[in-house]
């Protein structure tokens, strides 16, 4: 993540406090947005606002709405009840081709009778650009893409990441004050993916277009997004940076969904303003939180660990009254920076542990059958109570 | 895996034999010296010559021509728009009703149909004035009603297969629905309107019965003449005239095959030129 967008990140959550002086403007509002499709409740009572300059990611699974929602924005379906608002203009029910917006689709939807150029050139000449001007335009976005020797090609002749430029192009070329992307990375294979991103970050902050990207890959929202919202059944659970969401998931749901978690159930055993004591029947101590939730004792709560921040080890931590456990190694998996340890505690429950690979000794420390004490930090828990 | 059995080879000698063995034999015997069809008199052009100082035949090809010409024009203009509808109207109260009765006419006895366009013809006549007698136009329209079917099916699938978001993606892009349709959709389902016009144009050209009851009497067509003709015995002239409608047909395919065929050869390259220059990117 670059500079620019970090210091984006804080002026967003300092607009959205309130406490900002610079407020920022909201470029999209989504105000009780509801969809529904028969009985089906596709997006249920949305509000979301994205500010000018950012790149904006919908998570989440197939069906949870993410796509209908982007729909909505692009004008090619009409909110059920609640309203959309495109840079302060009530856009609700202008149709997609009056739209400040634009869209690169899933499949590209490259126009297929016609070459790359034609394809760039097709929304310039629907705004009536003089001839001269749209080459000039053409040509600088074909540029930008580095597609500029391609241009009399038509898309069959292109590979597939060649095409995903030409839809960006496209897409781009009209300058509209929000670009929305499917799943723009969907169709590339692994590594033209990863680059890809980069790119698209890098065209994102260079142009300073708004992007509003749709993906169910939550490691690509993550490296691209300056904000995620998750979304789930039609409702979004979280809008938050990747760091917040990562680190201070706010249900159960998203903390599973953002990366991989232990979670740990049980009741809430104390609850005092600066840390909670959970009682877990899997582990053999309770679970000590170093903050607050505002919940009742007594009410079941999840406990969620990140696998990277649980430690390994074959002596017994100096504090063994709270967050720790034994079990016996059952499985290692080397993905080479580092390795997945899958721990049988001697509850039964199996616990993920991530540790670096920091030499290159084959003899890992720890092996299979291996007795260990599992454990962490009191800090590096989130009680979530859904 | 090729497991060529005898029976297999039979089979498919026996195949071509029974598809072509006719068309064959007719071929052969239009070049008959003899006047009686069926018996070997040598070889001779003749019969073309006198094909081609035939004003009846020659008048009733034309007429055929231009009948087929009409409504394969018509029967495309149509039939894209009901396939429009079914492929993109998306649900809509009747609509298995329509996409039943756009089908009907395939399987409808042709006979049936042709009475009911003459019926229709003559109430019409009575009440209106129009048509004024039959002919032309009314066999014209008769064709454009069932041909009209078959285009229907070819468009509806093409469009059916077609990537929507191509549509929407013009659309969000700025252009209205009426222009998406002829810049983005109509020139991508071209070939199938080329395929569904010369369906509809074949399926002209060599109608009898449908025709035999919209026909009036200055307005015979080529299906109608060698009917009739053949009744009164056939002649070498009708083998003559059958055989250079095979030969057009037969160049019409041979053509059509080629460029396709080298189209997708271009294609085909074209597509490892790119592939290439990713992997070496």
């Amino acid at each position: 993540m670059s500079q620019q967008a970090r210091s984006l990140q804080d002026q967003v959550a300092r607009t959205e406090k309130g406490e900002a002086s610079d407020l920022l403007k909201p470029l999209i509002q989504i105000e009780g947005v509801t969809k529904t499709f028969g009985d089906f409740v596709a997006v249920n009572n949305v509000s979301l606002t994205i500010y000018q300059g950012e790149l904006f990611s919908l998570l989440g699974g197939s069906g949870c709405g993410k796509t209908t929602l982007l729909r909505m924005l692009a004008g090619f379906e009409t909110p059920t009840s609640g309203r959309i608002l495109i840079d302060g203009q009530d856009m609700t029910r202008v149709p997609p081709y009056e739209r400040p917006v634009n869209m690169m689709f899933q499949s590209y939807a490259l126009f297929p009778h016609m070459t790359v150029e034609q394809n760039v050139a097709f929304g310039l000449k629907q705004d009536g650009m003089p001839r001269d001007q749209v080459r000039q335009r053409v040509a600088e976005m074909l540029d930008l893409v580095e597609l500029g020797h391609l241009g009399r090609r038509k898309p069959h002749e292109l590979s597939g990441g060649q095409r995903q430029r030409v839809a960006l192009a496209r897409a781009l070329a009209k300058r509209p004050k929000v670009l929305l992307l499917d799943e723009p990375l969907g169709a590339l294979d692994k590594k033209l993916r990863e680059r890809t991103q980069l790119e698209l970050v890098n065209i994102q902050e260079n142009l300073g277009i708004t992007f509003v990207v749709v993906t169910h890959d939550q490691e690509e929202a993550m490296t691209m997004s300056t904000r995620v919202a998750i979304m789930n059944q039609g409702r979004i659970l979280q809008v938050d940076t990747p760091h917040a969401m990562y680190e201070y998931p706010n249900t159960r749901f998203v903390a599973e969904f953002f990366g991989s978690v232990n979670i740990f159930e049980g009741p809430l055993l104390e609850d005092e303003p600066g840390h909670v004591v959970i009682g877990c029947p899997d582990l053999s101590v309770p679970i000590y939180v170093g903050h607050g939730i505002s919940s009742r004792e007594g009410a079941t709560v999840y406990a969620a660990v990140r696998p990277e921040k649980i430690a390994l080890s074959k002596e017994p931590p100096a504090d063994g009254t709270y967050n720790t456990s034994t079990g016996v190694v059952e499985d290692i998996v080397y993905l080479g920076g580092e390795s997945t340890y899958l721990v049988r505690l001697d509850s039964g429950r199996l616990v993920r542990a991530d540790l670096q690979n920091q030499t290159r000794s084959s003899e890992p420390e720890l092996t299979w059958h291996d007795r260990v004490h599992v454990s962490w930090e009191h800090s590096n828990v989130v009680v979530v109570t859904s | 895996m090729t497991n060529r059995s005898p029976f297999l080879i039979s089979a498919l000698a026996f195949g071509f034999a029974f598809l072509y063995v006719p068309i064959l034999l007719l071929i052969v015997f239009s070049f008959n010296e003899s006047k009686l069809v069926t018996v070997w008199g040598g070889f001779s052009f003749k019969w073309y010559g006198e094909l081609f100082q035939d004003e009846q035949l020659l008048g009733a090809a034309k007429v055929s021509l231009l009948i087929a010409a009409m409504s394969a024009t018509l029967a495309t203009l149509l039939g894209t728009m009901a396939g429009l509808i079914m492929a993109r109207f998306g649900r809509f109260k009747g609509r298995t009703l329509f996409s039943g009765m756009i089908t009907a006419p395939m399987v409808m006895p042709e006979v049936i149909t042709g009475l009911a366009i003459l019926l229709m013809f003559v109430v019409l006549e009575e009440l209106t004035g129009w048509p004024d007698g039959r002919g032309i136009t009314t066999i014209t329209i008769a064709h454009t009603t069932f041909a009209m079917a078959y285009v229907t099916i070819v468009i509806q699938s093409r469009l059916s297969q077609m990537d929507d978001s191509v549509e929407e993606a013009a659309m969000d892009l700025g252009a209205r629905p009426l222009k998406v349709f002829f810049l983005i959709t109509l020139p991508i389902i071209a070939p199938a309107l080329v395929s569904g016009w010369l369906l509809a144009f074949t399926l002209s050209l060599d109608d009898l019965v449908t025709t035999s009851f919209a026909a009036g009497p200055s307005s015979s067509t080529l299906p109608m003449v060698v009917f009739s003709s053949v009744r009164l015995g056939v002649t070498p002239k009708i083998n003559a005239l059958a055989t250079i409608l095979v030969v057009l047909a037969t160049m019409a395919i041979v053509v059509a095959g080629y460029i396709m065929h080298r189209q997708e050869q271009q294609r085909k390259r074209a597509m490892q030129r790119a592939l290439a220059e990713q992997d070496a990117m």
